[in-house]
């Protein structure tokens, strides 16, 4: 401790001196993906440092606040990797809430999304006119409604998220796991389906186009001499209104874990009848759970129909469910930083390093270069990383589950468990 | 005579074709350690749990304080004053000692969603205070200076201890405990009763107790019931239970009851 506070200032020399350097590369080299990753790795160590609390949420607020965004225009594809980043790891945060902490284990999570985005998709875009004969409003409902739908978004996927654990409490482990499944499905397939006899989500063919949040602050911007075009401006409102959120949902996940609340969902994780015997509501607590983590879902779901101007049933499938759930298990299970790393290193895997991968394999067959007299023009394209998304994954998962079961940045009390092992095998008088 | 906290009447829990509990009448007044004997299979660990709504009885009705509750959750009784230990110990392993007593609060938390996720004064207050609480517990059941442990970590006898502190945790008025010598040598036995003695007096507890140690039933109770095949058959002062021939018999079958009144 004492040799760490004997050199803060090091540690602040070096920790700026990363981040910024990093960016700094970024900006002359726009194209490199390592010189990007070097940029999140650095905020990996603002994590990891040795400095105090606010040390690094400045850090933080300068990399994710300044840089980022600044990045982020100079090539509008990291923006995007950004943007994908932040809603999953929002969707994990809130499936770390049934799974990691209630350990009600749901394989339908993806239907919240869903459910939010439907909900914008549906009176964000003409949609709703084709099943709403309504004189005193059109459709689409005006872009400044979309804020009413962030909350609204919320609201009706925590009611969802009760409906659904209604008819579950009873259940637990491998048969809420069907189930969940199952509900997942149900409510992609009425997405497909709700064609018919209303016009309700236009079925498989999706919702399109859909209304953007309004760019109020557009009139302020040129009023102090700033002309953007919505081509660069959209990116970055998208990625500040979901940095916002996903500050939010860090914030009430961390509040809702250090409460009775969350010492009530590990309890009934734990033991569900001896919970109950110590006086913690089971049907409340059970419901809270399924609609805290719905709620995070479905304000990201409302987000996401904005951001992509078009949504079908296929952005929803059970593999989506999945792959938040791969997110939740690789960062640690009931930890928040661990979510978020989770959510980062699996999304930054598929939208980058894999995909960076095939274009370099690409580049490498373009140029026709020689290897032991194979010719690389030669090589056929099923080689590309990227069709191997799952795969690779699935490596990744089961290396995980032998060596570091516990997830990268593991909740506290499993760090304390993996310490105690020791004590572990004490055999019961 | 002081009033009864507790009150079974005419209680019968099946199962498919096993009557567990038959028709069992029984009362707890305020003050005493009561215990419920009798052989492995007798019922009494289902009894137990038809009292704190584990088990709903097919028959018959449970009384705290003159309020029936068998059509409450297990948590609405636990509210109400009635609190307990497990046979084998049900602690939640993966949580330290200081998260398990502060479960057993879980009722006695006066917070509204609102007060947790903005943070309120309350919120302040009400979780200092728990915390408080739940160390003034573990220190007087000996586990001060363990609560940052894992439950599971604990030797046998310590978890013993924690199921203890998180049951008191709930502030109840009656604490029903399940066999808490289990496994304990006599010494152990011995030290724990005098510490149930001294819950008696600091927090003015009533204490009903399933126990086998019969040194430690015979010592500590002011009353027995002893049950057999699910129904009650004997009650009364333990000198008299003790002396009763079908409590004999019951533990150490016909033949020897019909000779000397051996001391079960």
């Amino acid at each position: 401790m004492s040799e760490r506070s004997g050199r803060p200032v090091v540690v602040n020399l070096l920790v700026l001196g990363l981040i910024g350097g990093s960016a700094a590369l970024v900006w002359v080299v726009p194209r490199s993906i390592l010189a990007f990753m070097l940029f999140q790795a650095s905020l990996v160590v603002v994590y990891y440092a040795p400095l105090s609390f606010r040390a690094k949420m400045a850090y933080a607020a300068l990399g994710l606040g300044l840089l980022m965004p600044v990045l982020g225009t100079h090539n509008g594809y990291y923006m995007e990797v950004a943007i994908q980043v932040g809603i999953f790891v929002a969707l994990a945060l809130g499936l770390n809430i049934v799974v990691g902490l209630a350990g009600l284990l749901d394989l339908g999570y993806v239907a919240f999304y869903a459910v939010g985005a439907y909900l914008w998709a549906v009176f964000g875009s003409p949609q709703a006119g084709k099943f709403i004969s309504a004189t005193f409003v059109t459709f689409p409902l005006a872009p400044g409604w979309f804020f009413v739908f962030l909350v609204l978004g919320i609201a009706v996927a925590a009611v969802t998220g009760v409906l659904l654990g209604l008819p579950v409490l009873r259940l637990r482990g491998d048969y809420l796991a069907i189930v969940t499944l199952g509900f997942g499905e149900v409510i992609r397939v009425l997405a497909n389906n709700l064609d018919k006899p209303w016009n309700i989500t236009n079925g498989p063919k999706g919702i399109t186009p859909i209304e953007r949040p309004p760019l109020f602050f557009e009139p302020a911007l040129r009023a102090v001499g700033i002309e953007a075009s919505p081509f660069t401006l959209y990116p970055l409102y998208f990625y500040f209104l979901i940095l916002g959120i996903v500050v939010v949902v860090i914030l009430v996940n961390q509040r809702l874990e250090h409460s009775h609340v969350g010492r009530a969902w590990e309890a009934i994780r734990e033991d569900e009848v001896a919970a109950q015997a110590m006086g913690v509501p089971l049907v409340r607590m059970k419901l809270l759970a399924f609609a805290a983590g719905a709620s995070f879902a479905g304000i990201m779901g409302v987000m996401f129909s904005a951001k992509q101007l078009f949504i079908n049933p296929e952005s929803f499938t059970f593999l989506e469910s999945i792959g938040v759930l791969a997110m939740v298990i690789l960062g640690g299970m009931g930890s928040i930083p661990g979510a978020i790393i989770g959510a980062s290193v699996v999304t930054i895997l598929n939208l980058q390093v894999l995909k960076g991968i095939s274009l370099w394999l690409n580049d490498l067959r373009n140029a026709g270069i020689e290897i032991f007299g194979y010719n690389l023009a030669n090589l056929p394209s099923q080689f590309e990383p990227a069709k191997y998304e799952r795969m690779v994954f699935g490596i990744i998962l089961i290396l995980m589950m032998i060596y570091r079961p516990e997830g990268i940045i593991p909740a506290r009390r499993r760090r304390l468990e993996r310490f105690d092992r020791g004590h572990e095998e004490r055999p019961a008088p | 005579m002081s009033a009864i906290l507790l009150e079974a009447r005419r209680v019968t829990k099946r199962f498919g074709g096993l009557v567990a509990v038959n028709a069992v009448d029984f009362t707890l007044e305020e003050g005493v350690i009561a215990s419920i004997i009798g052989p492995n299979g007798a019922g009494k660990t289902t009894l137990f749990n038809v009292f704190t709504g584990i088990y709903h009885p097919e028959d018959g009705d449970v009384l705290v304080q003159g309020r029936s509750v068998i059509e409450l959750t297990p948590d609405r009784i636990t509210a109400l004053g009635v609190c307990r230990t497990f046979q084998n110990i049900r602690l939640f392993k993966n949580m330290t000692v200081l998260e398990n007593a502060l479960v057993g609060m879980h009722t006695r938390v006066q917070l509204r969603l609102w007060d947790v996720l903005a943070r309120t004064p309350t919120f302040g207050r009400e979780e200092g205070q728990a915390v408080r609480r739940a160390l003034d517990l573990l220190d007087v059941v000996g586990l001060r200076g363990q609560e940052d442990a894992l439950a599971r970590n604990l030797p046998y006898g310590d978890q013993r201890r924690l199921e203890i502190a998180r049951a008191l945790a709930a502030s109840p008025k009656v604490l029903l405990l399940d066999e808490p010598t289990a496994g304990m040598t006599q010494g152990e036995a011995q030290s724990l009763m005098g510490f149930l003695r001294r819950l008696i007096r600091e927090f003015g507890l009533t204490i009903l107790l399933i126990e086998h140690n019969m040194r430690v039933v015979m010592e500590v109770s002011d009353r027995v019931t002893v049950l057999d095949y699910g129904e009650k058959i004997a009650e009364g002062r333990p000198a008299e239970v003790q002396r009763n021939p079908r409590v004999i018999e019951a533990y150490l079958g016909r033949g020897r009851a019909t000779g000397q009144a051996a001391v079960p």
